[in-house]
């Protein structure tokens, strides 16, 4: 029996190489921790594509059961999930952040 | 609903009973703090897997009673 969020969610991250799960959007962010990975990832000058998870409660909650993860925001990169707002701050800190997204083409190198 | 600080290291250090845990109350409400959890368990694992074992040592509690905890981990030598 396959779960229809899920494969909602599975859809968004395949069909985006950038995929943020947010409270809002890039525009109006409604948390600080999704606003700090949206400010990255402009930062970095990387496209992506924001769902803004408060319009929609079954993503809302089907996100966190989909990677056992308890909060939002979710980054999501060529369908790999790759932290909330710690992980990725703390990558971008160390410049493990941008490596990773000139590893997967995402970004031309600097 | 809040967490007192204590609370959230022993929940931690019964999960994962060989880590080092210090915490930070960012603002004084119960509502957010900062963690350094450290072990050696956390040896090979992605830094989502070491987050993930300190949610489970959280035992449903992130993004529950704890609104906000800002982690950091890293591998504590023997």
């Amino acid at each position: 029996m396959t779960n229809p969020v899920f494969d909602r969610i599975q859809k968004e991250i395949d069909n985006n190489d950038v995929s943020l799960f947010m409270k809002g959007t890039a525009d109006m962010p409604l948390c600080g921790f999704s606003a700090m990975v949206v400010q990255v990832l402009s930062q970095l000058g990387v496209p992506f594509s924001t769902v803004n998870v408060l319009e929609d409660d079954d993503i809302r909650q089907g996100i966190k059961d989909f990677t056992n993860w308890p909060t939002i925001p979710q980054l999501y990169v060529k369908g790999e999930f790759i932290g909330g707002c710690d992980i990725v701050r703390e990558m971008y800190e160390t410049g493990e952040l941008q490596d990773f997204f000139e590893e997967k083409g995402l970004l031309r190198a600097a | 609903m809040a967490m007192e600080a204590a609370e959230i290291e022993k929940l931690i250090k019964e999960g994962i009973p060989d880590a080092v845990v210090e915490i930070e109350d960012l603002r004084g409400d119960g509502d957010h703090y900062a963690a350094y959890v450290a072990s050696p368990s956390f040896k090979g694992k992605t830094r989502v897997q070491q987050h993930q074992m300190v949610f489970d040592a959280l035992q449903g509690k992130m993004g529950n009673e704890l609104h906000a905890l800002a982690l950091q981990t890293g591998v504590k030598e023997d």
